[in-house]
């Protein structure tokens, strides 16, 4: 990772109720540039809340929020993220390619360019063959690896993903998380993952955000054992698969797990009543 | 041939055997039934059936080729007024149509927009659709007789659509607006997270979306418009159309009831014909027929 340039997100004091409810007391984080940060924690405990105030989604209470350098709600206007749920959330009217178009036909590029980009971009998560077909007939994973292009369209420096794989089966989710790592690889963009799984969170990330409920902070932070990009960044099949299946079965890897495990317990332990 | 064009000429074929069913159970009746009815105590619970109540399917059919009066200086067959009795009245029902469903549609977007215009205009979006056809048929009349905008000055058939589209926006108001509201707040999010703003979520989302909404509205309001055109035909007294000729011919029916049912035949086509351009519309609106992935 080098740090050149601003970060990607830069969170100050960030507080979030609703209501009565406080989803996020006083979160610091920074993400610098090309990082790759997970969020990981029981449910409630603020994480889709903390990736939607980066994607202004949701206003902060309290606290600064700058998204590659600038306001939340400029970023969004300037297209400088891209965004992907867990369901693929694709037109279905729209074939493939006309899919990964939209976020530039909104942004308004010319038909041509746009067509251009998003064959491009199809190329890279691997599904030129499909670009006239429609979402319908392709398989969850492909879908999800759609949305994928399609949130890397405007060639933006930060990819924010709510449970992208949450819906996939075991296997290819695994895949998908090789493909991801290669892809942030060559596009050299920061990524603010949300997930439940302990292993993906390590074998993804640079360093894994672990956050407890009621109120929603952070309470640890501890190193992933994403994978070395070997060579130029930005030369394609940078990161071999096999690469990906060598970190699960590291000690390295384990030792990580255990510290993220350890670290949600923890924040279990202080949470609510004793039993 | 794909297996869709199969299924719809094979649907295409039952409503042909129901036709010929009912052809078949209305020469039934008028053979096995007796012809003055059948009385239980006194009371009459199923119809006459002679030649004056039930017409042979053939008598109607036949006299769709005779002409219209007898001894007319240029006689016009039944069948040749019948069917420029309903092009007329399909005519104003079409332009009905179109008139409430841009009038619905806009309602419809207007309400998705602010949700204090549902608040305030649904209840009477359906208000409007209690009040008889009848009471208003005059009132539009009426109204519409003291406008001249411009040279053009109102003719009953202005009338006849205007109300015609009174009750063909109702079905389109209602499901534009299902539709309107239908993405997922997960995409309206999407579109929001790429800085769209609403008339673009519009255009690229809210609209393709409607259509699943939208077809089955607008069959709804076709079969409504025509209706309501014959109705308004005959409560304005629009002459050329064939709710006029529905009342002329029943006025004739104790003497030639066939002539009757031949108009009667002539109101069912009409609605086939309407629900046919609707299976049109949908043909040309077919990719947007399938839901959010």
């Amino acid at each position: 990772m080098t740090a050149t340039g601003t970060d990607a997100v830069e969170l100050q004091g960030v507080d979030k109720t609703f209501g009565s409810v406080w989803a996020l007391a006083g979160v610091d984080l920074t993400i610098g540039a090309g990082e790759f940060v997970s969020l990981i924690g029981p449910s409630g405990c603020g994480k889709s809340t903390l990736l939607r105030v980066v994607a202004d989604l949701e206003e902060p209470t309290a606290g600064s929020v700058a998204v590659t350098g600038t306001s939340a709600r400029q970023a969004r206007l300037d297209q400088r993220y891209g965004i992907a749920f867990q369901q693929a959330g694709l037109l279905d009217w729209r074939t493939v390619v006309e899919n990964v178009e939209l976020p530039l036909q909104v942004h308004g590029v010319g038909k041509a360019e746009r067509r251009r980009r998003a064959v491009e971009l199809l190329e890279l998560v691997g599904l030129a063959e499909f670009a006239g077909s429609r979402p319908a007939e392709l398989s969850g994973g492909m879908q999800q690896r759609v949305a994928i292009a399609r949130a890397l369209a405007p060639s933006p420096r930060l990819l924010l993903m709510d449970e992208p794989f949450g819906a996939l089966d075991e296997m290819t989710r695994e895949r998908m998380q090789a493909e991801l790592l290669r892809i942030a690889g060559e596009t050299g963009a920061a990524v603010l993952f949300v997930t439940h799984s302990i292993p993906e969170a390590v074998v993804l990330s640079d360093r894994v955000v672990v956050m407890s409920p009621r109120p929603g902070r952070i309470t640890e932070v501890v190193g992933g054992r994403r994978p070395p990009v070997s060579g130029d960044d930005r030369a394609a099949d940078t990161l071999d698969p096999d690469a990906v299946e060598d970190v699960r079965e590291t000690a390295a890897f384990f030792e990580a797990v255990t510290a993220v495990r350890e670290a949600l317990r923890k924040g279990a332990a202080t949470d609510g009543p004793a039993a | 041939m794909g297996s869709r064009d199969r299924r719809r000429l094979r649907s295409a074929a039952w409503a042909v055997a129901a036709f010929a069913l009912l052809v078949v159970l209305w020469e039934l009746a008028k053979l096995v039934l007796p012809a003055g009815g059948v009385t239980v105590g006194g009371t009459r619970v199923l119809p006459r059936t002679d030649d004056a109540a039930m017409p042979h399917v053939w008598t109607v059919l036949a006299r769709l080729g005779a002409p219209e009066v007898a001894g007319a200086a240029e006689p016009r067959s039944v069948g040749a007024a019948i069917v420029s009795g309903a092009l007329f009245t399909l005519g104003l029902a079409l332009g009905g149509l179109v008139l409430g469903g841009i009038a619905g549609m806009l309602l419809a977007v207007l309400m998705q927009r602010f949700a204090v215009a549902e608040k305030a205009v649904l209840p009477y979006v359906i208000a409007s659709q209690t009040v008889p056809l009848i009471a208003i048929a005059p009132l539009v009349a009426g109204w519409g007789g003291k406008i001249a905008i411009g040279g053009w000055a109102w003719e009953p058939w202005a009338s006849v659509m205007v109300i015609s589209s009174y009750l063909a926006f109702f079905p389109i108001s209602v499901g534009m607006l299902r539709g309107l509201t239908s993405p997922r707040k997960a995409d309206v999010e999407m579109f929001r997270s790429l800085a769209a703003g609403w008339w673009t979520t519009l255009l690229r989302l809210r609209l393709p979306a409607s259509v699943p909404h939208l077809v089955p509205a607008v069959r709804l309001a076709a079969a409504a418009a025509i209706v309501g055109a014959i109705v308004a035909e005959i409560s304005t007294g629009t002459r050329g159309g064939i709710g006029r000729l529905i009342i002329e011919y029943a006025q004739s029916a104790t003497g030639d009831p066939s002539q009757m049912y031949a108009a009667i035949l002539g109101a069912a086509v009409l609605g086939l014909v309407a629900a046919g351009a609707v299976g049109l519309l949908e043909l040309g609106l077919r990719r947007y027929r399938g839901s959010v992935a």
